[in-house]
């Protein structure tokens, strides 16, 4: 396996992404909604208006945390104000960093197989000396990328957010805590790359990008679902439970990952699958 | 050029070294379509072959099949003595192909088209992509968009890429379709540079114009299977074994006489005048004198050389009477 090729690949799939503003500004902006705008707001309302009735009620929310979680927001204030937004910052938005970047990720692979059909050249791609195997980790790479990208400028602009709007009202920067470092580094890279599995075995196979987007969106969604639960979960759980979530994600994505690279095969490049 | 590396492995048991391609009994089926129906076709190094069929015939898979892009369902290929759907990326590596649709990324701009070839290629950063672009007249438009190339552009751009990496093996699927006149001759006159530099070229096309002139071998096509084959002067003395002698004449019907003159096997008028088939040429004298002596102005006698559009309806017609073989 050449590694520079399946880079050469992934490049040129991320050159052709940047190359297409009809699809990273809407992209753009669903994630600058979940990490910036929908935080900003909130945590700026409750922090400003403590004495609101609308956030009296919000701030019984806490009531329903375990008890880790509500003990650990218990112990930064006693202001209902800074418990709320604390508890905001810390376990309401988080498992937003899961679902943006799967979002945007199966967006980008859904197209990334069956787009190469469509336009025609998956013909190239199949009388190039790229094996089928480096092709399909370009894809994946290319399709990992702009995902966990958002991940990481997300979660780094939302970290700002959260520490300049809360951390005045629970004594200081509180954010990222040790569960989240995990979440980012160690949770969200298995279930994205368990998510794309699927969406680059369904590129391979249908005809259509449209069709591609449709099945693909059907078979994500419990995996997005699995994956925001798993997520909140753990938030409010252990760094150890994280790592055991993690590893048993990373353990599934890899048998994922290598069911997947047989469906890349030049026949379907080229838009045969055994029918004209 | 052979690239670094190649071949990985030895040639295939009983297959001659010197065949470029070589397809035996390859059979391919879409479902219930067979696009090709054992086809066997060998290609010597060096030479023009021109794949001619109608739509349909199978002219794409076998390249496809030429490539490993496609395996076979029976049969064996083998290119430059190794198995593509084995080898695949040494024969790949030594093939450069100009596909029907130019199979170019659109969002990209030229340069960055030839360079992703060129990387794929293992050519590294002293890839000759200007040069390779400035040989087909489209290096000006390297820092554009190809979305926004013409057809012909498009097709400068997709035979750059294909040589790019100094291919032996060059594969040219209908590259002229669609194309304005001089993006044609673009493409003929790299097969004749190709042909030059002893290079090997395999060439599917349905227009028979293009392929005059050009061709060291003819393969006629149909429903996957090879209706002829051989070199233009085969094919046309086996289609025409007789001279046959173009003639013309200010009053046409005066030609008719022609029919019955000694050696004359065969008389058929057209809008050109008529075409004589006569047993030898030593017989045209007489059948001009002939032609005079009844009243005929000639204006033209020429001998006539069969032009492959001539060959491909003769094969074609043979092939469609029920149980004649062409």
């Amino acid at each position: 396996m050449n590694r520079r090729r399946i880079l050469t690949v992934a490049r040129t799939d991320l050159r052709q992404l940047r190359q297409s503003p009809d699809f990273w500004v809407p992209m753009m902006i669903l994630a600058g909604f979940f990490f910036v705008v929908a935080p900003a707001v909130l945590l700026s309302l409750i922090t400003a208006a403590e004495t609101s009735p609308a956030i009296q009620r919000v701030a019984t929310a806490v009531d329903v945390l375990p008890s880790a979680a509500r003990a650990a927001v218990e112990g930064k204030t006693s202001d209902a104000a800074g418990q709320t937004s604390y508890a905001l910052a810390v376990y309401l938005f988080a498992p937003l960093a899961v679902i943006v970047p799967m979002t945007i990720s199966t967006a980008v692979g859904a197209n990334t197989l069956v787009g190469e059909k469509e336009r025609g050249t998956g013909e190239f791609l199949a009388h190039s000396p790229a094996s089928d195997r480096e092709l399909y980790l370009g894809k994946l790479i290319a399709s990992l990328v702009p995902g966990y990208l958002t991940t990481m400028v997300g979660f780094g602009v939302y970290s700002l957010i959260v520490n300049l709007i809360v951390g005045p009202r629970v004594g200081g920067w509180f954010f990222p805590t040790s569960e989240w470092w995990v979440l980012m580094v160690w949770v969200v890279p298995p279930f994205l790359a368990l998510t794309l599995s699927v969406v680059l075995r369904l590129s391979a196979r249908v005809k259509s990008s449209a069709a591609a987007q449709q099945a693909s969106g059907l078979v994500t969604l419990p995996l997005i679902m699995v994956s925001y639960a798993q997520s909140s979960g753990f938030i409010f759980g252990t760094t150890a439970s994280g790592i055991g979530i993690g590893l048993l994600v990373w353990v599934a994505a890899a048998v994922g990952l290598a069911r997947g690279a047989r469906a890349v095969t030049r026949p379907r490049l080229l838009g045969i699958d055994g029918r004209l | 050029m052979s690239p670094p590396g190649a071949p990985a492995s030895l040639p295939l048991t009983g297959m001659p070294a010197d065949d470029v391609v070589r397809l035996d009994g390859v059979r391919r089926t879409f479902g219930d379509v067979v696009a090709l129906d054992g086809l066997s076709l060998r290609v010597a190094p060096g030479t023009v072959t021109v794949l001619l069929g109608p739509n349909g015939a199978g002219k794409t898979t076998a390249v496809r099949m030429i490539t490993g892009a496609l395996p076979p369902e029976h049969g064996t290929v083998a290119v430059f003595g190794l198995d593509p759907t084995v080898d695949g990326e040494n024969v790949r590596r030594r093939c450069g192909v100009v596909s029907a649709r130019s199979a170019l990324y659109d969002r990209l701009s030229g340069y960055d088209n030839l360079r992703y070839s060129a990387e794929l290629y293992g050519l590294g950063p002293s890839a000759p992509i200007e040069a390779s672009a400035a040989r087909f007249g489209i290096d000006a438009a390297l820092s554009l968009r190809v979305g926004g190339y013409s057809t012909g552009m498009k097709t400068r751009l997709a035979l750059a890429r294909a040589v790019l990496h100094d291919p032996d093996l060059l594969l040219l699927d209908e590259p002229t379709s669609g194309l304005d006149p001089e993006s044609s001759h673009a493409v003929l006159r790299l097969i004749d540079e190709m042909a030059a530099d002893g290079k090997t070229v395999v060439m599917c096309t349905h227009l028979l114009l293009e392929a005059e002139g050009l061709a060291d071998q003819v393969v006629m096509l149909e429903a996957g299977r090879d209706l002829v084959s051989g070199s233009p002067e085969e094919l046309v003395a086996r289609y025409w074994p007789h001279p046959t002698v173009a003639v013309d004449a200010e009053n046409r019907e005066a030609l008719d006489a022609a029919a019955g003159a000694p050696g004359v096997l065969g008389y058929e008028r057209n809008g050109a005048g008529a075409v004589v088939t006569v047993d030898d040429l030593s017989r045209v004298p007489d059948l001009v004198a002939g032609l005079v002596a009844v009243g005929a102005r000639l204006r033209r006698v020429t001998p006539h050389e069969p032009t492959l559009e001539e060959l491909y309806f003769a094969v074609r017609r043979r092939s469609a009477d029920v149980g004649e073989e062409p």
